[in-house]
């Protein structure tokens, strides 16, 4: 690695965390203005976290060092996921981390120490909310890990920098199993990053709730860390399906201006992304929970179809 | 030196150990102190020989082989390790060191309850067995091997044998296993009639005269037979119970690597001794393992007694085995080696990662229980202040069983992916939706798994205590807490430097008559590349990554923060009195997933209720059992019982109880022997 790549790479690991709350500012602002209210600021989430770290925090007594490792642990997750994943330029490629199962099971680590964290105070609330999320994430994996596959089948290759590179290339041959991939990993996206119709982000009804059910206890710079994370997850899965289903206009080198370019794309592509979930989550109810593994089991075999018509 | 090492002496002066081992007990069996130190001392002796043994063959590449010759025909006592034979007999050597370790405190609390005598001698002799199992070369010989093993692992799950679900427990595991055992004599006259020899190395060279029909019937009652000793589904009925039975470092071992002998067997015979695998081999075995890993963690789920909950996920990581297994086949049927030989490796690796972290698993079960006198999670909770280590090193075991990345069981999950990726492109249909199918059950598994070990751990050991013997609990003593430590390094280990383990492997597949001395195409040491690049990852860089971001963002917020106080108070309890019992329990954390593979599952539940009055108004006392049917035995092996019952009461009719009928018997069968001998010649 020569040493003009490095301002690159600190972008590449610093894109996620800095963006991630405009994006859930800009959700939160365009799902407001669905029902016609004016809503906060797309910086409010930024200002949150602010107050957040500037205010005491209250531990329950009955937590153990799981509860008080766990938003670090999933917060430094989120980072090395955002580090492994094409951003804004391919010649930013990560062998080490960045194959597809590797990025798949970091979620699914963050998402088992925030289970535990969920059960470890002892709270009715986050013990349920535990239980759904696992659910939830176990019913995923499917869809999930068959999604991204038909991609590095078609690519040729299971590093998701090389996907983006080569997805890039293809000609509209390829096309219809690339469509119905994006189409499970659509439903994955909602339900990993707690999105109606499979939860409720804004919700603190017990019913309803699976995120915020586990980081019911949190507060002061922990809650910030869990929230912070969560947003980090949602501009990751949105990256991912940017770049990897649509990733034309990613830079192909370190050049300036090419980077500048991909970077303004990327975030003209993230929004999109926001306003079809702002949209879903305005226009449809959120679904009982038996019916999930319904929509889950969707993803997954739509994306089993797309694997079939690979060749 | 070394040569010295994986020498003949050396195998034998172990086999001495262990017997020393075995009977020393017996005659210390009014000591149960010394007793008890004995037998585990020499067990960890004779292990570590084994280890050093081992060890050598599989990094210098040597086979040793030796034996000696018996009086009777056809059975000889040879002995032959190469290198699929020196891995397995490591991974039992090592995992029965930790083992033992921990038995020497731990079987302290069978002091004056039960004869620690007889529990050495028959421990020594189950370690002992399951080295010649992987080490003999002569199936009849083997078959004496396979036998012991069977017996002294019965006893073991006996050993309690005051308390009568462990003799049922036994009873169900005798009979299961004898009926394995005769499908693998079946399997081994197979053989025999081809190339009339029970040596392997005979059987090797002469098989290939065997018609298909001969190798399919192999194939089969070798699946039949090494399968239920492997726990597959449906042949895995007595797993769940005789594990459990067993005194928990005993569990350990039999979860760990005696359920890895039948996978060995199947390598040994499918991917060495018997040429030319058909393609439904491997199919079959996909599926069976596709069916097995899915079913077993689903059925683990709706555990919540902690063993027989760990011991449904050893038939899952069977099925996860045989996934890698499957692929190997299904690639050496259409010729490609260098798949296969990836495929192995996968399962190769899996069964070593499963050996350690099952056993550390069962290990930190053996404490909790031990601690709380129940195997009922319901009745933990809060046991992470009262046993912090044996917490850390079941949270270890946990990670690395639900496949969580940068520990072992991540790396062989993700080599078994890949090995699966490979078949889904550039094959027929049946082929394409078989691997497919493979890759989603795995998948699904990985994230089951999570969720049920977020359960067993949660349940376990946070939150707070839910009845008084988990409120009471202490720690475990040292030599318990250093075998669980020497595990959980190891897994860490094992993660960390899975290039160069793999590496190790590599050798052990190139050792396969059906590989032709073809090497997995894998392996360096920072980062391991699969198949000319299709995909690549690095264990060191993961565990560095994820290290050195969780420091830097609590560095970082540290400063940021410093001026704020952290303070403790109650949980937040809307205002009522929070008690245990508002805590989720084990059974409904599940519920939700048990409810929507109801179809698989069948999940039963009686309500029954108690009434003050005759009007049925005020109910008094109302139970909930909640439940799974056992679909295996009602369509499966009751059916079958009731046949041979049929059959048997059939033959009462030449029963006749007078012992010259039975004479005219053996004479007229002498009789028609000796015309169908004449016939013959």
């Amino acid at each position: 690695m020569n040493m003009t790549a490095i301002p690159y790479w600190l972008l590449q690991i610093l894109l996620i965390p800095a963006l991630s709350p405009f994006f859930i500012g800009v959700t939160r602002r365009l799902k407001a203005r669905f029902q016609n209210r004016h809503g906060a600021s797309v910086f409010q989430p930024y200002r949150d976290f602010w107050k957040l770290f500037h205010k005491d925090e209250i531990i329950s007594e009955d937590a153990s060092w799981i509860f008080r490792v766990a938003p670090y642990l999933i917060f430094a997750v989120t980072l090395v996921i955002g580090a492994s994943i094409p951003l804004v330029s391919t010649a930013l490629s990560n062998t080490l981390t960045g194959d597809l199962l590797v990025v798949v099971y970091l979620i699914a680590l963050g998402t088992f120490f925030l289970a535990l964290a969920g059960i470890d105070t002892g709270s009715a609330f986050g013990g349920f909310g535990s239980s759904r999320e696992m659910m939830v994430a176990a019913l995923t994996e499917g869809g999930l890990v068959l999604s991204l596959l038909t991609l590095a089948l078609i690519s040729k290759s299971a590093n998701l920098t090389a996907i983006s590179a080569n997805i890039g290339s293809l000609s509209f041959q390829s096309f219809t199993p690339i469509i119905l991939a994006f189409i499970s990993f659509s439903i994955a996206l909602l339900a990993e990053t707690c999105r109606y119709p499979f939860d409720n982000p804004s919700t603190h009804l017990e019913l309803t709730m699976i995120h915020e059910a586990m980081i019911l206890e949190y507060s002061g710079k922990r809650l910030a860390l869990m929230e912070w994370a969560s947003a980090n997850k949602y501009l990751i899965f949105i990256a991912l399906g940017a770049n990897l289903f649509f990733p034309r206009g990613i830079a192909d080198s370190l050049d300036i201006i090419p980077v500048m370019l991909a970077l303004v794309l990327l975030a003209g592509k993230s929004l999109l992304f926001c306003v079809a979930i702002a949209v879903i989550e305005s226009s449809i109810a959120k679904l009982r929970i038996f019916r999930l593994p319904d929509l889950l089991f969707t993803s997954f075999v739509i994306s089993v179809i797309a694997i079939g018509l690979v060749n | 030196m070394l040569d010295f090492l994986s020498s003949a002496g050396v195998f034998d002066a172990m086999l001495a150990v262990f017997a020393a081992g075995a009977f020393g007990p017996l005659l210390l069996r009014h000591h149960d102190a010394a007793a008890n130190v004995w037998s585990n001392s020499l067990a960890i002796g004779g292990s570590g020989i084994g280890l050093i043994f081992s060890g050598v063959a599989l990094l210098k590449g040597t086979v040793p082989a030796f034996g000696a010759d018996s009086t009777l025909p056809l059975l000889s006592f040879s002995i032959r390790i190469d290198q699929l034979s020196a891995f397995f007999m490591l991974v039992i050597s090592l995992v029965a060191i930790f083992c033992s370790v921990y038995a020497l405190d731990y079987v302290r609390h069978y002091y004056g309850k039960y004869s620690i005598g007889v529990l050495g001698f028959f421990y020594n002799v189950f370690i002992v067995s399951m080295i010649l199992v992987v080490s003999a070369h002569n199936a009849l010989f083997f078959l004496i091997a396979w036998e012991v093993m069977a017996l002294a692992s019965y006893f073991l799950v006996i050993y309690e044998r005051r308390e009568s679900t462990s003799i049922r427990a036994g009873s169900l595991y005798f009979i299961m296993t004898h009926a394995g055992t005769a499908f693998i004599i079946i399997a081994f006259l197979l053989m025999y009639r081809t190339t009339g020899s029970f040596e392997f190395g005979e059987i090797r060279d002469g098989i290939a005269a065997a018609s298909p029909l001969v190798k399919n019937a192999i194939f089969i009652s070798a699946l039949i037979g090494f399968g239920v000793k492997a726990g597959v589904i449906p042949l895995h009925i007595w797993l769940p119970s005789a594990h459990p039975a067993a005194p928990s470092h005993v569990s350990a071992l039999m979860s760990g690597v005696m359920i890895k002998t039948g996978i060995y067997m199947m390598v040994r015979i499918y991917l060495d001794i018997l040429p030319g695998a058909y393609l439904w081999w491997g199919l079959a075995l996909l599926i069976i393992g596709a069916i097995s890993s899915l079913l077993g963690v689903l059925y683990a789920l709706s555990e919540h007694d902690l063993k027989r909950l760990l011991a449904y996920h050893s038939i899952e990581n069977i099925g996860i085995i045989l996934l890698g297994l499957g692929s190997a086949l299904v690639f050496s049927s259409y010729g490609m080696t260098t798949l296969a030989a990836l495929g192995l490796a996968a399962a190769l690796f899996h069964t070593m990662n499963h050996a350690t972290f099952k056993a550390l698993l069962f290990l930190g079960a053996g404490s909790v229980i031990a601690a709380t006198h129940t195997r009922d999670i319901e009745k933990y909770g809060g046991l992470i202040r009262l046993m912090p280590q044996t917490a850390l090193f079941f949270l270890i075991g946990s990670m690395a069983i639900s496949a969580l990345p940068p520990l072992n069981g991540f790396f062989s999950e993700w080599l078994t992916f890949q090995a699966l990726f490979q078949g889904v492109v550039g094959f027929d249909v049946i082929t394409k939706i078989t691997f497919i199918i493979s890759i989603g059950s795995l998948a699904f598994t990985g994230g089951l798994a999570a969720a049920c070990f977020v359960k067993a751990f949660g349940i376990t050991f946070l939150a707070r205590p839910r009845s008084e013997h988990a409120a009471q609990a202490s720690e475990t003593n040292m030599l318990p807490k250093l075998a669980m430590a020497g595990l959980a390094l190891l897994i860490v280990g094992l993660g960390l430097f899975s290039g160069m383990v793999l590496k190790t492997l590599a050798k052990v597949t190139g050792s396969m008559a059906n590989l032709q001395g073809v090497e997995a195409d894998v392996a360096q040491f920072r980062s391991v590349s699969i198949q000319n690049g299709f995909a690549e990852t690095s264990m060191p860089a993961l565990f560095i990554g994820v290290i050195v971001a969780a420091v830097a963002v609590t560095a970082v917020v540290a400063v940021l923060t410093r001026k704020r106080k952290t303070e403790t108070g109650p949980t937040w309890d809307c205002g009522s009195d929070l008690t245990p019992r508002m805590e989720i329990t084990a059974t409904g954390f599940s519920r939700s997933l048990i409810t929507i593979s109801r179809g698989v599952l069948r999940p039963s539940s009686e309500t029954e209720i108690e009434y003050h009055d005759a009007n049925r108004y005020f109910p008094k006392i109302g139970t909930v059992t909640m439940g799974l049917h056992d679909i295996y035995r009602t369509y499966i092996y009751k059916p079958l019982r009731d046949l041979t019952t049929l059959i048997a009461a059939q033959f009462t009719k030449v029963q006749s109880g007078n012992i010259n009928v039975y004479i005219l018997y053996i004479f007229l069968t002498l009789i028609g022997l000796l015309f169908f001998m004449d016939l013959q010649s």
